[in-house]
């Protein structure tokens, strides 16, 4: 099982906890994980990206294993620990405000 | 005893206040949907109990919820968990996808940017939910960037009645500060196939068939800080109310100047009159006085603050040009709020109610159409949207 984590104001709106797990069949990917994510959880799609594009949303990051995975293609491997659920990814909101 | 529930959008999350009909004591219940901003929420004339509301962050994107108990709990429509192995996700209650399809007609992927360059249409938020008058699963959304979407199943799918943007005027829409937003929609109560609709800073439009086809309705309009001041189009509207009793009659707070229109829009004339500025954002009419309307008047663009630091709501029986202000029981010192477009209302108990929130988290309340203010709530965020409903 894959380990997501979500920031606060998805949890809310997906009436979970902080740290969900998803099914991945094939390549453990940022598009695989996302699209299990968004399959178990409706509400969230175009929260995290774009329903049409698939993009990424600009103030939302991704990060595992201490690495900024933001800019990665959608189909590259995540790694390994995540694959294995060692370790969680990340989706955490950019910091705004004052 | 008739009741009053109001609903108030903020930039922080949605709050409902509830009354009975002495509109004396106050419930407040929320923050709903707390850290989201809330830009609009609407109830169905139909079954008053459902209720709509439009949620969004720069974040996160655009939610929709539903309530089918008057706000005491909410449901993203159509997001249920999916169950069948493979299927694709169910939650499209926030899909707002342009039609470019040949189908309609008209593919339109562009608008005019500040620039005077053409730029591509980019949903950001949904800013005005208007409930069906005759169904309550079907409701209106007016997006950012500018277009008008109908659902028809209660808010979980959404399709654009693309005729508005593809009737030839588009490519020429261009946003106002606030962004290119489709803030009014009304609904003619006694033919539902009229629609109005209102675009910053595009102007007002009409259909008559029920948004297959559309047409520009700004003649009379007349924008200085446009290059063409009577153009067809471009013209920044804020705001457009109407009586239910004559929905031929429109009332308009336009960036500068209040208008009016005897005719559905087909022309209109400035009722500014003795205002002591005519730049703001609401505009509202009683509910049993037809000529009765309300304003805030706001400084200039430049300084979105009443004058003076005094909060006036200003009140003509004439319909316009003659105008009187209302200030007993509104701060009429060091008072630099804003009143946004959609942040007034009315109930239609017999003394009628007048309801307008501020940037500054009041909402204030005359129960008696304007002479007497108070405020129901006095700390909630900046507030976006305020809708009023009268309940048996």
């Amino acid at each position: 099982m894959i380990r997501v984590l979500l920031p606060a104001h998805l949890r809310t709106l997906a009436r979970t906890g902080s740290e969900v797990t998803v099914e991945v069949i094939g390549d453990v990917t940022q598009r695989s994980v996302l699209d299990a994510l968004e399959a178990n959880y409706p509400m969230l799609c175009g929260t995290v990206r774009d329903h049409v594009t698939k993009e990424r949303r600009a103030f939302l990051r991704f990060f595992a294993c201490g690495e900024d995975l933001s800019h990665e293609a959608p189909d590259a491997l995540l790694p390994s620990d995540v694959a294995s659920g060692k370790e969680p990814f990340m989706i955490i909101g950019a910091i705004a405000g004052g | 005893m008739s009741r009053v529930r109001v609903l108030v959008g903020t930039k922080k999350g949605a709050f409902i206040l509830t009354a009975d009909g002495t509109r004396e004591n106050w419930e407040v219940s929320g923050p709903f949907f707390a850290g989201w901003e809330i830009y609009h929420m609407k109830g169905s004339p139909v079954d008053p109990d459902r209720l709509y509301a439009s949620q969004t962050s720069g974040w996160f994107g655009q939610v929709i919820q539903r309530s089918n108990d008057g706000g005491k709990t909410w449901e993203t429509p159509g997001g249920g968990v999916t169950v069948v192995p493979g299927e694709m996700p169910k939650g499209e209650s926030n899909k707002f996808v342009y039609d470019v399809s040949e189908v309609s007609g008209k593919p339109l992927h562009t608008h005019q940017w500040y620039d005077g360059t053409q730029h591509p249409w980019e949903f950001k938020r949904v800013w005005h939910l208007e409930p069906s008058v005759t169904d309550a699963e079907a409701v209106y959304a007016g997006v950012e960037d500018a277009a008008l979407f109908l659902s028809s199943d209660g808010g979980a799918s959404w399709k654009e009645l693309s005729g508005l943007r593809g009737h030839g005027t588009g490519p020429r829409w261009q946003p106002g500060a606030g962004g290119m937003c489709l803030h009014s929609i009304m609904i003619d109560p006694r033919n539902p196939e009229r629609i109005y609709i209102a675009i910053s800073a595009a102007g007002a439009f009409r259909t008559d068939d029920g948004g297959k086809t559309w047409k520009p309705i700004n003649k009379g309009l007349f924008s200085q800080y446009i290059p063409e001041p009577t153009a067809e189009v471009g013209h920044c509207v804020h705001h457009i109310a109407m009586h239910a009793s004559r929905p031929d009659v429109l009332f308009m707070q336009k960036h500068w100047d209040v208008m009016r229109s005897d005719n559905g829009g087909d022309q209109w004339t400035e009722v500014s009159g003795n205002l002591p500025t005519d730049f703001g954002f609401v505009i509202d009419v009683h509910a049993h006085e037809p000529e009765t309307i309300y304003v805030v008047p706001i400084k200039s663009d430049s300084e979105h603050f009443p004058l003076e630091g005094k909060l006036r709501v200003y009140r003509s029986r004439a319909g316009g040009n003659e105008w009187e202000a209302l200030t007993r029981g509104l701060p009429q010192r060091d008072c630099y709020v804003n009143v946004f477009r959609d942040a007034m209302a009315v109930d239609s108990l017999d003394s009628c109610g007048i309801y307008f929130g501020t940037t500054g988290g009041q909402v204030f309340i005359s129960p008696d159409g304007g002479d007497n203010w108070s405020a129901i709530v006095q700390n909630l965020p900046a507030v976006l949207s305020v809708e009023v409903q009268t309940l048996p």
